[in-house]
């Protein structure tokens, strides 16, 4: 049985409790409400008390109110007069043409002062008969009741593993899977369960939760027992996206939702958005959004739709998860504050032409600066004669705190770099006839005073992957070649390895390449977590399916050439994964995972895991096989000290880490050894049985001990067992000519 | 050994046997004539010429005097294996897809195609082995099988006590030799899943099915408990269990031609695959197929295998001596201990 959104809770585990339930505070909750006709009258409450005379007047005037929202007549105004006849009772019922202007009428005007002393109190009529009937609303306060405390589950309970062994979760065919990784051998599974999710699965960003999508929402998984632990309704979900601190939760639909009346969740305040941002403590959405159109035109020339390319994550989190931004493109950036929504200063940042932003990725060290402060990166293209621009601001200030020109800009990509110390934009740029072009690194060094700029122009080809060393100074990149016009061969590419000069005292001196490697197809760039390493791999290619691992820090030779670098590149192994669609490091950086997913081709799905050194430890073919992913881990808690104190005694670490390795797997063969010898036993035993029947059933019909075809394979050879030796002779004239000597 | 190609069909092999003494090879295939080869060197012994259809099953009795073919003409005939002369022809409304001598050569099984209006059938005659001998014209028994779905491959257990069939929903069941009284039936391959093929052990005391299901499986001809389960990435036409002393498996399949999305003998699994018997472990595979594997089968003798495939081709392999050297550390334990 599946754990489908509305069934299930994890108390009441899968049973069938039909019998017996007391259904009438359900069905009174969720009462089908019957189509009255009454849903296009409001009531207007705590109007003035009026004499006939000023009741005209009253309804004019209340009327200009009313039809900011909806259409209305003077008839369709109802104001009742007291049973004397000589006052208004001070409130009217008012009909709307439809029932949607009654509900924004609600929404607009109730509680809207109309002048010192009187505000109206605006609501639906069927409101009224639902809430104000007799015995619907208690007359006395009752306390709610608040359950006792209970105990949850530790919800960070793998990481207290006493081999240190890292999770992943598999989602093949309809299941859904998390096991502890073993290495080489068969993973052992904690938990399998069919039908877990509907489209895909995600951990959230410190592996707390597993994050399972459904048609009618997004529910949360967690603990030693994977209960569910939250569910956010968003119907027709798309996507999700987690803050760093996992404390807010983004939810995307394409379609537009649609809220009915009642809903325990969502408000009317959410009808017709796109996003809802929810605060995952509370499980209550904070605030929501509708998609914002890209500019340009939404049909092309035959009047075909353009697919637009979505943005995603639009809604992107500062590292601290205090602050939520939005860009409108080319116009201004929104920036949220959290925990409230609010918008920053109430109004958006005004950035002219702006394509693309970036927050940094960990809070910024720059000099000089002790205040609290976030920064984001942002681009600009060419506006009439104004060149491209590069920006860097600071929120809550919202200064700029460095700009940067540039020319012929066709594209830029801003990459950050793990600790907010460089933030690396790639610029492609045009020649001046823009036929070809070429891309520019332009580096800021966040850190040091003045934020120094950096330009990396030899670079001839494009660029079409670059990735920071997470925590490091050193990068790669691959540039592919031209495409020859009509050519189905996507072009060669090359890997360019680059790292900073040897420098005086803490700086970090110049960058300079340390090799490229051309006449490769290599498309995807995988750096181990921990840095140094990093695999260059080929990825969703019909011909190539290559895997080169690098280190940066090889402990062998260095050759002269590259004396004054911070890098000594070495290529440690290559492998091939054929149909490889995806490549994983896991947390710990031990371990790469390579898939081939159904989602993007049918062939050979499955896995394979490499050591960080790119041996091939496990390979499977899984039919059905959908997506592989690593359980992230938290940040480590240990102080730098004892980080450093952990490097000081590795090989003393290393030795005890053997010595367990080697005690388990010595372990697992004995298992193993003794599984086989009670095989073999079983079947010796049965074949003796077996045959000892046989022979007998044979002798008691009078047949000899072989069947005639068993007694065909006896040879009465003269020669003992082995056979005659055939020795056959071929003769070939490949040629014959004849010569006619004088 | 580098194997031996036996090129001599024009299309896909249906069925390959070993005579018993593990000399000859005979095989059918969709095109009409069943051929004869050295199992030594891969030189054609001969032809049998006769068939006007695609031939669907082969068996030769064991003093390798007579051979049975049966296929899409629905005929069944019998052959001198020596002459290459048809001595015997029984004809049928639907095809024949399985044709299997007892293991004493005096009884010979057939199985008829279900289809429109017609069920499936298995008549068995009696054979008389002496050369020259007459035929009867008349099965001595014939078996309807109605509650049953459709059956795909049957053959004779020891001393012909049962029949045991294969059906297209991945049952297996018993039948008596002599009555044709249905005993027994179990579900061992995924339901809907065919049984391909069946293969006995040499005192067919146990047999070996394959199956769509992917997987292959080891039964006791007594009770039809299912001993061993060898498990494969694709689905399976045949399964052949090496002669003791070794102790292997050796399956055969390959994605059907028509899921085949791309032609590339890397996706399409186009092996032999080699399990150990007792441990159910894969422990070695041999390429060489570009189309599916649609029979394998083991020489008697236990010196050499060949497969036949989608591709119109059988492959002979002569075992090299680390074959036989191979063991499990435990089989040489017990080896040692006097086994």
């Amino acid at each position: 049985m599946a754990p489908s959104f509305e069934q299930l809770d994890p108390e009441t585990e899968y049973e069938d409790q039909e019998e017996d339930i007391d259904y009438s505070d359900l069905r009174e909750q969720y009462e089908v409400r019957m189509e009255e006709g009454l849903d296009t009258f409001i009531i207007i409450d705590g109007l003035p008390k009026v004499p006939p005379g000023s009741k005209e007047k009253l309804v004019k005037f209340l009327l200009r109110k009313l039809v900011t929202v909806g259409k209305t007549k003077e008839e369709n105004v109802f104001m009742p007069m007291n049973e004397a006849g000589d006052m208004t009772e001070g409130f009217a019922f008012v009909e709307y043409e439809t029932p949607a202007q009654a509900a924004a009428a609600v929404k607009a005007l109730h509680a809207t002062p109309l002048d010192k002393r009187h505000t109206i109190a605006v609501n639906k009529l069927t409101d009224i008969e639902r809430y104000g009937r007799e015995g619907r609303i208690e007359e006395e306060y009752k306390a709610p009741h608040i359950p006792p405390f209970e105990e949850q589950e530790h919800l960070r309970w793998w990481l207290g593993d006493h081999e240190g062994r890292d999770q992943f979760a598999l989602y093949r065919a309809d299941n859904v899977s998390v096991s502890w990784n073993e290495k080489d051998e068969q993973p052992e599974q904690i938990v399998d369960r069919a039908f877990w999710t509907e489209t895909f699965i995600q951990w959230s960003p410190k592996g707390t939760y597993l994050t399972s999508m459904h048609a009618q929402g997004v529910q949360l998984w967690g603990g030693a027992n994977w209960s569910r632990q939250k569910r956010f309704m968003h119907p027709g979900v798309n996507l999700v996206d987690f803050s760093p601190d996992e404390r807010y939760l983004t939810t995307w639909s394409h379609r537009p939702l649609q809220v009915d009346d009642g809903n325990p969740i969502l408000s009317l305040e959410e009808d017709g958005k796109n996003y809802i941002i929810w605060d995952i403590a509370t499980g209550k959405p904070l605030r929501s959004f509708v998609t914002l159109d890209l500019p340009g035109p939404t049909e092309d020339a035959e009047g075909n739709p353009i697919k637009k390319k979505m943005q995603w994550p639009a809604f992107k989190w500062s590292a601290d998860s205090k602050y939520v931004a939005r860009m409108t493109q080319g116009q201004s950036i929104s920036v949220y504050e959290l925990p409230r929504m609010n918008l920053m200063d109430k109004a958006s940042i005004k950035i002219e032409g702006i394509m693309d932003f970036e927050w940094c990725p960990a809070n910024p060290q720059r000099e000089g600066i002790k205040h609290y402060e976030q920064l984001f990166c942002y681009w600009t293209p060419e506006l009439g004669s104004n060149p491209a621009k590069v920006g860097l601001m600071t929120v809550p200030s919202k200064e700029v705190v460095r700009t940067r020109n540039l020319f012929n800009v066709s594209d830029a990509k801003l990459h950050w770099q793990s600790d907010s110390a460089f933030v690396c934009v790639k610029v492609d740029r045009h020649s001046k006839s823009k036929k070809s072009l070429a891309t520019n690194l332009e580096i800021f060094r966040v850190r040091e005073k003045g934020v120094p700029v950096e330009v990396i122009d030899s670079i001839k080809d494009t660029v079409i992957n670059f990735a920071w060393e997470p925590h490091g100074d050193r990068f790669v990149l691959i540039t592919a070649g031209e495409v020859p016009h009509g050519s189905a061969v996507p072009p060669k590419t090359a890997v360019w390895f680059f790292c900073p000069e040897k420098a005086k005292g803490n700086q970090i001196g110049n960058f300079k390449l340390i090799r490229s490697v051309d006449k490769k197809n290599n498309n995807a760039l995988h750096w181990s977590p921990n840095g140094r390493f990093v695999v260059v791999a080929t990825v969703l290619s019909q011909q190539s399916f290559d895997l080169d691992f690098w280190d940066f820090d090889f402990e062998g030779e260095k050759e002269e050439k590259d004396r004054d670098l911070t890098a000594n590149l070495q290529l440690m192994n290559t492998a091939d994964h054929y149909g490889v669609t995806d490549i994983e490091w896991d947390p710990s950086g031990r371990f790469v995972a390579t898939s081939a997913s159904v989602w993007k081709h049918r062939m050979e799905n499955g896995y394979h895991l490499y050591s960080f050194s790119g041996a091939l430890l496990r390979e499977e073919p899984i039919e059905q096989f959908k997506q592989w992913s690593w359980r992230p881990r938290p940040e480590r808690l240990l102080s730098k000290d004892e980080m450093k104190n952990v490097r000081k005694n590795l090989r003393e670490y290393s030795r005890q880490f053997e010595e367990a390795d080697v005690a388990k797997k010595s372990s697992a063969n004995k298992a193993v050894v003794d599984a086989r010898r009670r095989m073999l036993e079983e079947w010796l035993a049965y074949r003796e049985r077996t045959v000892e029947d046989l022979v007998e059933e044979r002798q008691d019909m009078g047949l000899e001990e072989l069947s005639e075809e068993r007694k065909a394979l006896i040879v009465d050879d003269e020669v003992d067992g082995e056979g005659k030796v055939v020795e056959e002779i071929f003769e070939e004239i490949l040629e014959e000519s004849e010569e006619v000597v004088e | 050994m580098r194997p031996i190609l036996l090129s001599g069909h024009e299309r896909a092999l249906t069925q390959v046997k070993f005579s018993k003494e593990g000399d000859l090879i005979f095989s059918v295939s969709k095109d009409h004539i069943p051929c004869a080869w050295y199992a030594a060197n891969g030189e054609r012994f001969g032809a049998y010429k006769g068939h006007i259809g695609a031939l669907w099953t082969v068996d030769v009795d064991p003093t390798t005097t007579l051979l049975a073919t049966g296929g899409a003409d629905n005929t069944l005939r019998l052959w001198e294996v020596q002459t290459g002369r048809e001595i015997k022809q029984w004809e049928f409304s639907t095809s024949i897809r399985r044709c299997e001598f007892s293991e004493d050569g005096r009884l010979l099984l057939g199985v008829t195609e279900k289809r429109t209006g017609q069920l499936s059938n298995i008549v068995v005659y009696n054979i008389d082995p002496t050369p020259g001998a007459s035929q009867p014209d008349e099965p001595i028994l014939r078996i309807v099988v109605d509650e049953l779905p459709r059956v795909t491959v049957a053959g004779f257990s020891y001393l012909s006590k049962y029949i045991i069939t294969g059906h297209e929903n991945g049952s297996v069941a018993q039948w008596d030799g002599k009555t044709g009284e249905l005993l027994h039936e179990v579900y061992s391959h995924d339901d809907g899943m065919s049984v391909t093929d069946l293969q006995w052990s040499a005192d067919r005391t146990y047999f070996l099915t394959a199956s769509k299901d992917k997987t292959a499986k080891l039964h006791d001809t007594n009770t039809l408990e299912v001993l061993k389960t060898y498990v494969a990435d694709t689905p399976l036409n045949s399964a052949a269990i090496t002669p003791e002393p070794t102790n292997y498996v050796i399956l055969g399949g390959g994605q059907a031609a028509m899921d085949v999305t791309t032609t590339s003998a890397r996706q399409g699994k186009f092996e032999a695959r080699f399990y150990h018997k007792i441990f159910e472990e894969e422990v070695g595979r041999v390429r060489g197929h570009f189309g599916p594997l649609n029979y394998v089968a083991v020489s008697p003798d236990g010196k050499c295998y060949c497969s036949g495939g989608e591709d119109g081709y059988v492959r002979v392999h002569h075992f090299d001596p680390p074959y036989f050297d191979f063991k499990f550390e435990v089989e040489r334990e017990k080896e040692r201990a006097g086994y």
